[in-house]
């Protein structure tokens, strides 16, 4: 396989299109009188008979696309449904290469391990955070909320490769949160491992030894790849 | 126990929609009448980063003890004519009822003590914690959790507490995907089907546990989903089109406490509370300008203009320069209601300039404003009570707020931007496509995909879904 494909680069732009728009396929009626108009699946499928890579399908299509609406959602400029109608476009098209990964696992950025601290049931940053991580590429292993310590250290075992991130939304379990950072650190001293949630500061992170902070989820796509830069 | 079905508004002309009073005040604690005349300060506070366990309750005991001397010291020497103590519980508070308990023991003492040395007009509302999801798939109504409650409600009241209070989350299941969602559907059946439903059970056993006591049965919040809208919406995340509308439609299910026994005081982030004190005449506590220390919003002024309590919401008690911030926070709120009650003292005229100030000043600039305008609060408690059962209700109640939107927009005051005037025609064709018969409403929302829910936690059967 060489670097650059003879796909026509339309058909790559077109599901970038589909993603940002969030049509899944073309029974799809979104946006509005495009029933019948290809979507995702229909543009990934054409992507595939002309032999396009899957890699370059998931980098350079789906990937692509959900990129640029993660970067509008930073700028205010979409609201969360409409991100999480281009993520529901992104997986219509990632079921249609996942066969053709059937070997290897899908390619993906790295692995990342993400849980609400232990007495905390607030997730709705938490799952903001995964969406958005998973659209840059990270597989993303939730491992929900009210996460005691040990089960944090049980999830990073079974993927010892992975980064971590917690979230915290109250007062009282920030402690929880440097609770759960300290036993992670005693199986695992370099663990990359970042914080975050409303009352949760650069200076906080700091003091309970996390590797760092970031305030929202485009925030934490650099963060992660400044702590643990693609391979 | 005997269910009140309101048919009719308490208060049906926008002009008697006002701060102060309600048509059915109550009395508790030392001498204090709320809904009669005045707007007492509502102060809440809770804990600066620290763990609440068997080994540190001593610790966090001695924050309260601290907090409540300072604000009842300040409340004396700024002669406030009566004040309300809100204690909300934190989640391991309840779950160990004892720890709250003995919290409110502590509030309840120094209370007394201040009313018996400076003949300060007080009164102590306890807000356990609904910790009914800790357990998931949610049961609701057994389990731990649940019993833990309900020896929490007891415990609170026997300490001391002369109001309940709960931030109840019965829906929630649903509900946090369809505000992500912005879906209408299923945040209706999660509210007007889902949430009404567990308030019913809820309420009932609340109203035991204040039955025979000095405590009031006072009232519920839809915070867990119209204020996480609002948040979602003060962030950009969703249409602040939705959470208007997400604010109108709780009211359904708040409303059902009070069909239940309930009697006010409202709890204070319940914005929905204007709608109520319109349908059902309760006093009702709000928040708004001086409760930026705990949450941003854009209704700070307009959320007065109906208050019977004003409240901070909540305040870490951190130091600031003018002394802890649960004494500063008191002190605004103090002033605040001073210049209602001097208004509410020169005359109705005098109090209803004040009041459409505040309104006027907020309403045009957001749409969770807008739909608290007393003429818009009166046309939205009508369609309620005009409506049959809590479904209808709702639908009735989204059908409105869309209408009283886009005549705002369009004919009135109220600026929308392009993306919010989008959804709300998104919102529109929503509704349209819902339908009119409660089951297929249910069965429409899916709600077999909610991983946490248990259908008989709300009178569903499995085949109904
Ligand atoms: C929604 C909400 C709830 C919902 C939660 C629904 C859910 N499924 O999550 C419900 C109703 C259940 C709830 C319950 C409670 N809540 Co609450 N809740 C909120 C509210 C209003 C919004 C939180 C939210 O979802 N924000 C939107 C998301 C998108 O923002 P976010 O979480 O901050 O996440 C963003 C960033 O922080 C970041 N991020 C988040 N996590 C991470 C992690 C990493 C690694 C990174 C990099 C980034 C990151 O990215 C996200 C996207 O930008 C806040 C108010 C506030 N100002 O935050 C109160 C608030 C957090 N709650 C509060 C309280 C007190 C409670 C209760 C105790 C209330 C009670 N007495 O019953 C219970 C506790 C339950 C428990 N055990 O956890 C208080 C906390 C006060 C304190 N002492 O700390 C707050 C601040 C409200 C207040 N002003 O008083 N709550």
């Amino acid at each position: 396989m060489t670097e650059t494909t003879d796909a026509p680069k339309d058909i790559l732009a077109n599901i970038a299109q589909c993603v940002q728009t969030g049509k899944a396929d073309a029974n799809m009626n979104i946006p509005m009188g495009s029933k019948g108009q290809p979507g995702v699946a229909e543009w990934v499928d054409q992507a595939i008979a002309k032999d396009v890579p899957p890699q370059t399908i998931l980098a350079e299509g789906l990937m692509a696309g959900l990129q640029v609406i993660g970067k509008k959602f930073a700028a205010n400029e979409v609201f969360i449904p409409e991100v999480l109608i281009a993520a529901r476009a992104m997986h219509a098209g990632m079921n249609k290469l996942k066969p053709l990964f059937a070997e290897q696992d899908m390619p993906s950025r790295g692995t990342f391990v993400m849980g609400t601290v232990q007495g905390d049931l607030h997730d709705i940053g938490k799952n903001l955070v995964c969406m958005l991580l998973e659209g840059a590429g990270w597989r993303i292993i939730d491992v929900g909320v009210d996460c005691a310590p040990e089960k944090l250290v049980a999830a990073i075992k079974e993927h010892p490769d992975c980064a971590v991130g917690l979230s915290a939304l109250l007062t009282t379990t920030m402690v929880a949160m440097g609770k759960a950072v300290s036993a992670i650190r005693e199986s695992f001293p370099d663990k990359t491992v970042i914080v975050g949630g409303a009352p949760v500061t650069e200076e906080f992170a700091k003091e309970i030894g996390a590797s760092g902070y970031a305030p929202d989820p485009s925030a934490a796509i650099d963060l992660l790849d400044r702590l643990q830069p693609a391979a | 126990m005997a269910v009140r079905h309101y048919t009719n508004l308490t208060i049906d002309r926008s002009e008697d929609l006002i701060f102060g009073r309600a048509p059915h005040p109550v009395t508790c604690g030392h001498d204090l009448t709320i809904g009669a005349g005045t707007v007492y300060p509502e102060i809440n506070f809770t804990l600066p980063p620290m763990e609440v366990t068997e080994s540190t309750m001593p610790a966090v005991l001695d924050q309260y003890q601290k907090i409540i001397d300072g604000v009842c010291q300040r409340a004396v020497d700024l002669q406030v004519p009566g004040l309300v103590v809100e204690f909300e519980l934190l989640p391991p508070m309840t779950i160990e009822p004892a720890w709250g308990e003995s919290i409110v023991a502590l509030l309840r003492r120094a209370l007394d003590g201040y009313h018996d040395k400076h003949g300060l007009k007080i009164a102590l509302r306890a807000t356990p914690t609904d910790v009914r999801d800790g357990e998931r798939p949610v049961r609701r109504r057994s389990g731990r959790y649940w019993e833990a409650m309900r020896d929490s409600f007891r415990r609170c009241v026997s300490a001391g507490a002369d109001m309940l209070s709960i931030e109840s989350t019965g829906g929630k299941e649903a509900s946090d995907d369809a505000l992500l969602q912005c879906d209408l559907q299923t945040m209706l059946v999660a509210l007007g089907v889902l949430g009404a439903r567990d308030m019913a059970f809820l309420w009932d056993e609340i109203g035991e546990a204040c039955k025979g006591t000095q405590c009031l049965s006072a009232g519920d919040t839809a915070c867990g989903f119209a204020n996480t809208a609002m948040v979602l919406a003060d962030r950009k995340m969703i249409p602040k089109v939705f959470a208007a509308v997400v604010r109108t439609l709780s009211t359904v299910r708040t409303l059902v406490a009070h069909e239940h026994g309930a009697v006010g005081p409202t709890k204070d982030c319940a914005y929905e509370g204007p709608y109520i004190k319109a349908i059902t005449g309760v006093p009702i506590s709000l928040e708004g300008k001086s409760a930026a220390c705990a949450h941003l919003s854009s209704i700070g002024n307009i959320a007065a203009a109906t208050a019977d309590l004003w409240s901070n919401e909540s305040v870490q008690n951190v130091r600031l320069l003018g002394g802890d911030a649960p004494v500063v926070s008191l002190e605004q709120l103090a002033y605040d209601c001073r210049l209602m009650n001097i208004a509410a003292a020169d005359g109705a005229d005098a109090a209803r300039m004040l009041r459409d100030w505040l309104v006027r000043s907020d309403a045009a600039l957001d749409p969770q404003a807008y739909v608290l305008t007393p003429d818009n609060v009166i046309r939205v408690a009508r369609a309620i009570v005009e409506a049959d059962g809590a479904f209808a209700r709702s639908r009735e109640t989204i059908a409105v707020t869309l209408d009283i939107l886009r005549e705002g927009a369009t004919d009135g005051p109220l600026h929308l931007n392009d993306r919010e005037k989008h959804w709300l025609d998104m919102l529109q064709m929503q509704l349209e496509m819902i339908p009119t018969d409660e089951e297929a409403a249910i069965k429409a929302a899916c709600l077999g995909t909610k991983p946490d829910l248990v259908p008989g936690a709300y009178e569903i059967d499995d085949d109904k879904l």
